[in-house]
């Protein structure tokens, strides 16, 4: 199995591609730093990775994510998984004032996510087989007063993978809509921990499992289903009241 | 947050960093240059070893750096666990020859402590099995670390309860196996004179342990079960993937109360009856029984429990029995109580394993168990013998300089390397081996309550 993992630094990446490489599968990482690339390839090959490659990319730089996807498929020959992770969480207040700030947000965890999703459509479209699952979140269900910016990129993906879903299908290419949900990572550092939180090596497994079984749109942990159901039906009304 | 060790006393407010990297954690010590931390890696240490109002963690530190089949070696981060160093190991023929009752460890955490398990008679502590490893500096620097290289600060970090800086990465010796599997046999114990010549008696085998129960008063004082284990013959070097149960909340504290112990301890005595009966058993079953039950830490209830392992030289061992029998008369039961004969000590300031038994009794959190380990510390102490501190949470000052002698050697390594103690733990400054920081302490709570 050759995976390519797309945001290869983040928590969740990392611990997803753990699991890929204790199954002895070919990885090709992408992230932003070259040092930390090292270090996992590196650990993956310990781990029992059949093969690791790597390449540095800035997601903001869109005209070198064709190169980017290139040099996996070369690595890889085929890609039968694509892992989309990579991700920033903005500070809101900062994005509701400086539009510059906003557009840049937006950009990391929207526009060069379908950036991205375009290329890989086109390879899978090509090999006519393949998995491209894209970890969004739950903040993208509905727009809440601390992370609206944020929740606003992650549901631009969310409906893009609706619709990119069925024109896959003929093509024997599967979508796969990741939406976890507080997770414990070094970009939630900031924040007060408390029950609803879970680790990135658990929403690894569920990530592993979906993939596996040909899931759809998968909430991690999954009572996060069942949150976010209650989320959406609260009446405008009485939502636009609340802060959380 | 709350913070707590494994026995989930004592229980303070802590802020937790956890830098992504070791360059991130570079830079944090670089900029926090007043208030001092504690490294904390898998949480496994029972009392407040790995407590303070700052706290480190090392579970970012967490990659592999290389494995060298030939050598049989492995590199990796401090903040790996010993769980993760099988999965990688044992498919490669290759098994750590230290490990202990959990596979949560840290890496990092096995080191501070200078870690032992059933073979200690054999094979010695977890860092007599160490190479090298890499610590950072209060001032910031990165130093490689060996009994070769810098060996003083070599020694003083193993077993040096991670007050001697950051552990960053580790490379261990591995043993060569053909078999992950155990042949297990087990040998009933009438008393704890049985118990400890059956101890003797097995000494040739590569693990050795016993199980006692604490509770029974009289003849049967003692009476336990001797486990000796062997690597088993059958090539297996597979990977057990289990799924335990849970814990999944706080049972209230009286759950685990003298009946339902005695019962357990019943049940489990006879269960396993057997005289020389051989299982051939997997790794986890045999070294990891407890983690089978997630968060079992939990059945003593919200105000946890306290864990209580000492050392009684070999020559001293009628010692065992009177704070076994004073433990049976409390009535403060100890549910899981294990005994161990050691082999020799290393040359580390700060280990604690050394010629004589090792005995580790649970007990759930109570006012009135203070006083009760006060004079089991009394006796321990008189003997010449030393308590571990990864167990500990309530030693005194002169306990501890007592049981380790060594403490002065240990602490001019330590005013070398952090003469401005930015490496302290709530442990460090009870017992002495750091001042006590004022900016902390008020987190500390005297109980658990809420």
């Amino acid at each position: 199995m050759n995976v390519l993992i797309i945001g290869a630094g983040s928590a969740i990446a990392v611990a997803t591609a753990r699991l890929y490489a204790a199954r002895g599968c070919s990885l090709f990482l992408v992230a932003r730093n070259t040092q930390r690339l090292e270090e996992l390839a590196k650990d993956l090959e310990v781990r029992g990775a059949a093969k690791v490659g790597q390449h540095t990319l800035d997601v903001l730089e869109h005209d070198k994510h064709a190169e980017a996807v290139s040099t996996a498929r070369e690595f890889l020959s085929s890609v039968d998984i694509a892992l989309i992770c990579h991700g920033s969480l903005p500070d809101q207040a900062i994005t509701e004032t400086d539009f510059a700030a906003a557009r840049r947000e937006l950009d990391v965890n929207g526009l060069s996510v379908i950036s991205l999703i375009t290329l890989l459509s086109a390879l899978m479209k090509e090999q006519g087989a393949g998995t491209l699952a894209v970890v969004t979140s739950v903040a993208g269900d509905r727009g809440r007063q601390p992370n609206f910016v944020y929740g606003a990129a992650k549901s631009m993906v969310s409906t893009y993978l609706q619709g990119l879903r069925g024109r896959l299908l003929p093509h024997g290419v599967h979508v796969i809509d990741i939406r976890p949900g507080l997770v414990d990572s070094p970009m939630t550092a900031r924040f007060e921990k408390g029950v609803l939180w879970s680790t990135p090596e658990l929403v690894a497994g569920n990530i592993v499992k979906a993939i596996d079984r040909k899931r759809h749109t998968v909430y991690t942990p999954g009572y996060w289903r069942i949150i976010m159901a209650i989320v959406r039906s609260i009446p405008d009304v009485v939502f636009k009241r609340l802060k959380f | 947050m709350q913070l707590s060790g494994w026995g989930n006393y004592p229980a303070v407010q802590a802020d937790v960093l956890a830098p992504a990297s070791a360059a991130e954690l570079q830079s944090l010590l670089a900029h926090n240059a007043y208030g001092n931390w504690i490294c904390r890696g898998g949480g496994r240490s029972y009392g407040d070893s790995a407590l303070n109002g700052r706290v480190v963690s090392s579970r970012y530190l967490d990659h592999f750096l290389d494995i060298d089949e030939d050598a049989a070696t492995v590199r990796c981060g401090s903040g790996v666990s010993l769980g993760q160093v099988l999965e990688v190991v044992i498919p490669r023929g290759l098994f750590p020859p230290v490990l202990p009752g959990t596979k949560h460890v840290s890496i990092g955490g096995a080191i501070a402590a200078d870690i032992h398990g059933k073979n200690h008679h054999v094979e010695g502590s977890f860092c007599d099995h160490l190479e090298s490893f890499s610590l950072l500096l209060a001032d910031g620097s990165i130093l490689r670390c060996s009994a070769a290289e810098n060996a003083g600060l070599f020694h003083a970090t193993c077993g040096g309860m991670g007050l001697t800086g950051i552990i960053l990465d580790a490379t261990l010796h591995l043993n060569k196996v053909s078999s992950v599997s155990i042949n297990n046999r087990s040998f009933s114990a009438k008393n704890l004179q049985h118990c400890l010549e059956l101890l003797d008696e097995h000494n040739a085998a590569t693990y050795v342990v016993a199980w006692l129960d604490c509770l029974k008063q009289g003849e049967d004082l003692g009476r336990g079960i001797v486990y000796v284990g062997d690597h088993g013959d059958d090539d297996n070097l597979q990977l057990v993937k289990r799924r335990g149960l849970s814990v999944p909340f706080h049972t209230p504290g009286f759950f685990l109360n003298r009946f339902t112990m005695s019962q357990f301890n019943n049940l489990y005595a006879s269960w396993n009856k057997g005289r020389g009966d051989t299982t051939l058993q997997n790794y986890e079953q045999f070294f990891f029984p407890l983690d089978s039950i997630g968060n079992w830490n939990r059945l003593y209830g919200r105000k946890g429990f306290l864990q209580y392992q000492v050392l009684v030289p070999t020559e001293a061992k009628d010692i065992l029995s009177r704070i076994i029998r004073r433990v049976a008369e409390s009535g403060q039961g100890s549910f899981l109580s294990v005994l161990k004969k050691f082999g020799k000590a290393n040359n580390n300031p700060l280990s604690f394993p050394s010629a004589g038994y090792t005995l580790t009794l649970d007990f759930r959190w109570r006012e009135s168990l203070f006083p009760l380990l006060d004079e089991l510390d009394a006796l321990v102490l008189g003997c010449g013998g030393r308590h571990y501190l990864a167990k500990d949470a309530r030693l005194s000052e002169s306990g501890f300089k007592t049981g380790y002698p060594r403490w002065q050697e240990f602490m001019q390594v330590k005013a070398e390397v952090d003469p401005h103690n930015r490496f302290a733990s709530l442990q460090s400054q009870r017992l002495g081996l750091t001042p006590v920081s004022t900016s902390h302490s008020s987190h500390k709570k005297a109980g658990p309550d809420k």
